[in-house]
């Protein structure tokens, strides 16, 4: 578990501020959104790490953040030892092949005038040494295939084929270039639950095959425990917990955790009423004034005058086996497995 | 002031006795330049005070037309009832015109939508959105609406409610403005709350919240809900009885203990071994093969059959199956749903 070699991805203090401007023609910064706020996650090779969180927690800047599509305000991100903020030039767009992205929204995500072929093919316009010109048209072809496409549909365009199905083409597009490293962000909560199966199946599958790496970030949370090794639990631009998936859904030690998974609802009518659920009050605060200290405390049922102060750090701790950023973290089962 | 609560309990056909809400046959369809697409099919429900049905189902399964048309608020065109009742307390909407039909919406059934930011009018304030139906409805003057309104938004728990009630909906957060909805529908004391995907657009934790309240203001005016939702978990937690649509037909209607336990359709069986449980980590997931049918092109006889593992010639010729009674309270559309129910 400790070998640095496996660490495929790792993020040192990663953090993202978007500046909130006054005026138009002589603009002043008037403070900053803290999306992402000092994250620092390693990601090992065939590893899934799952990322969950309520909306507005950081979770897709992250993912961008990731593949390079935000420039970070500080910190690492080092995929197989290079560190992708500093690279540039050929250098960057070299290492940038290795970390490719499946976007939540199958819909907008996928050019209307583009064909199928050219969409999953414009990987090796910008990456011409992965693969021959003479050879592209048998690689789409091949992408469609793996991922259950029928190859003879390279010649239609994205609104021809179902939800599900472009999230197929939005797969294949990122396998083109070969990487090692996939990034989803939410790729599954625009589709119906049937659909839903298929899609993750086929996601497992080509991790199998392939020896991919996933960031999963989805809001489901038993999507994220069914296919993730291990779970990251964000809230306003930090990760507050940190473990496998028997210790997030199992023994979860952060209350925001706890709170979070009380309030799935399980498919079992069995279960009503015997869940112990902690309904929170309010609403996630701004990101742009996150409260001090921890800042899950305003919501918090356990904040004590430490909690304003001292802002905890992610650690393992005393009754936490696990990393959890919680003055007082302890474990407490809120899922009671049938 | 008027109240138009009498005024509808002397429409002529109101049976006090009769069931709350009942839904017989209907058929909606959408006329559209591509074909007629059969959105609803012959959709039955039946719904008691104080009762929870949900109406479960994918995109495109029919459920949100259903409640546009049982609300009176389908888009004509291209949308046409062809055919079924949708009876009120005895009484038909379906036939009622409209200045009656007028009454009884927000009055007796109300209905609140997925998306509040898109249902509620941007450019007027929350207050006067909520002071309006008392004013177009009760007759009050400003002032007693004003103070109702405020009442309301107590009601719904939305915090310091009197200095908010001037602000507009951008201005509140997307449970807030949920609750809003609520308290907008619940304004003229309802008997029959439709709730169209009320949480889909929320965080989890948020869900818990709206759902609470929901349940709590159900309780205390001892309304009928009808729950239109795709998310099998919320179901379970606040159910009653089940509709399962599929392609505009109502395919299962079940107690919620004995759906979950047992499904009798295929399709809600299938669709219940889709979602991800906690025993199935680490292996393949259950899935449906193919697509949902086009409206334009249901097949023949059974609609699911195409994506059935059950199926056998007599599923794919008309007539489609009827509602078999599996149980007194339960029925399911399918042939072979003694075999559905005996498999583990």
């Amino acid at each position: 578990m400790s070998d640095r070699n496996d660490v495929v991805l790792e993020t040192k203090g990663l953090v993202k501020h978007f500046p909130i401007t006054q005026g138009i023609v002589f603009k002043s910064k008037v403070g900053a959104v803290r999306a992402v706020d000092g994250v620092d996650i390693q990601l090992r090779r065939g590893e899934t790490l799952g990322v969950v969180g309520e909306s507005g927690c950081g979770k897709s800047t992250l993912a961008k953040l990731l593949v390079g599509l935000e420039k970070p305000t500080s910190g690492e991100i080092n995929v197989r030892g290079e560190n992708m903020v500093t690279l540039k030039g050929g250098a960057l767009r070299r290492a940038r092949r290795n970390i490719q992205m499946v976007l939540q929204d199958p819909y907008t995500s996928l050019n209307p005038r583009m064909t199928v072929g050219d969409i999953i093919g414009e990987p090796y316009e910008i990456h011409p040494e992965v693969t021959p010109r003479k050879g592209r048209a048998r690689a789409v072809q091949d992408l469609l295939d793996t991922v259950g496409l029928n190859p003879d549909h390279v010649n239609r365009y994205p609104h021809q084929f179902s939800g599900g199905q472009r999230q197929r083409i939005g797969i294949a597009r990122a396998l083109a270039l070969k990487p090692e490293i996939i990034v989803c962000d939410e790729p599954v909560s625009a589709l119906d639950v049937s659909i839903q199966a298929q899609v993750i199946n086929l996601l497992e599958g080509l991790q199998n095959d392939f020896g991919l790496s996933y960031i999963f970030i989805a809001h489901d949370l038993s999507v994220v425990r069914h296919i993730s090794d291990r779970v990251a639990v964000m809230y306003l631009g930090k990760i507050v917990e940190i473990g496998n998936d028997a210790q997030i859904y199992e023994q979860p030690t952060h209350p925001y955790t706890q709170a979070l998974l009380s309030a799935v609802p399980v498919p079992d009518p069995r279960l009503r009423g015997l869940r112990d659920q902690i309904v929170l009050e309010g609403d996630v605060p701004s990101p742009a004034n996150p409260p001090s200290g921890c800042r899950f405390r305003t919501r918090c049922w356990k904040a004590q005058p430490v909690c304003a102060e001292q802002e905890p750090l992610l650690q393992i701790r005393e009754r936490s086996p696990h990393p959890s950023a919680c003055h007082f973290a302890e474990p407490r089962d809120v899922v009671h497995a049938v | 002031m008027t109240d138009i609560k009498a005024e509808i309990d002397v429409l002529p056909g109101l049976d006090p006795h009769a069931p709350l809400l009942e839904v017989n046959d209907l058929h909606v369809e959408f006329r559209t330049q591509d074909g007629v697409a059969r959105a609803v099919n012959g959709a039955n429900f039946l719904l008691a005070p104080g009762e929870t049905l949900a109406i479960l189902g994918e995109s495109g399964c029919g459920k949100s037309v259903t409640a546009q048309a049982i609300m009176g608020i389908l888009d004509s065109p291209p949308g046409f009832i062809t055919k079924g009742e949708v009876k009120y307390r005895g009484l038909d909407l379906l036939k009622l015109p409209e200045n009656e039909r007028r009454k009884v919406r927000a009055n007796q059934i109300a209905m609140i939508f997925q998306d509040a930011l898109s249902a509620l009018n941007p450019v007027f304030t929350v207050g006067y959105q909520l002071g309006e139906l008392f004013r177009k409805h009760r007759g009050m003057s400003r002032a007693d609406a004003k103070r109702r309104s405020i009442e309301l938004l107590d009601q719904v728990r939305i915090p310091a409610a009197k200095d908010r009630i001037g602000d507009y909906p951008h201005q509140f957060s997307g449970g807030m403005r949920q609750r809003v909805m609520i308290a907008m529908a619940l304004a003229l004391d309802p008997e029959v709350l439709i709730a169209d995907e009320p949480t889909t657009a929320l965080d989890v934790t948020v869900q818990a919240q709206i759902m609470g309240l929901l349940a709590e203001l159900q309780q205390q005016r001892n309304m009928g809900l009808i729950l239109i939702t795709h998310d099998m978990g919320v179901v379970a937690d606040v159910a009653d009885r089940i509709s399962v649509m599929y392609a505009g037909k109502v395919v299962e209607e079940a107690p919620v203990y004995d759906i979950y336990a047992r499904p009798a359709h295929p399709y809600a069986k299938a669709l219940l071994e889709s979602i991800p449980r906690l025993d199935m980590k680490g292996q393949e997931l259950n899935v449906i093969k193919g697509l949902p049918p086009a409206l334009t092109a249901i097949p023949q006889g059974c609609a699911f059959n195409p994506r059935c593992g059950y199926a056998q010639h007599v599923c794919r010729q008309d007539p489609p199956p009827p509602a078999y009674v599996v149980a007194p309270g339960r029925t399911a559309r399918c042939h072979f749903w003694r075999e559905v129910v005996g498999d583990e």
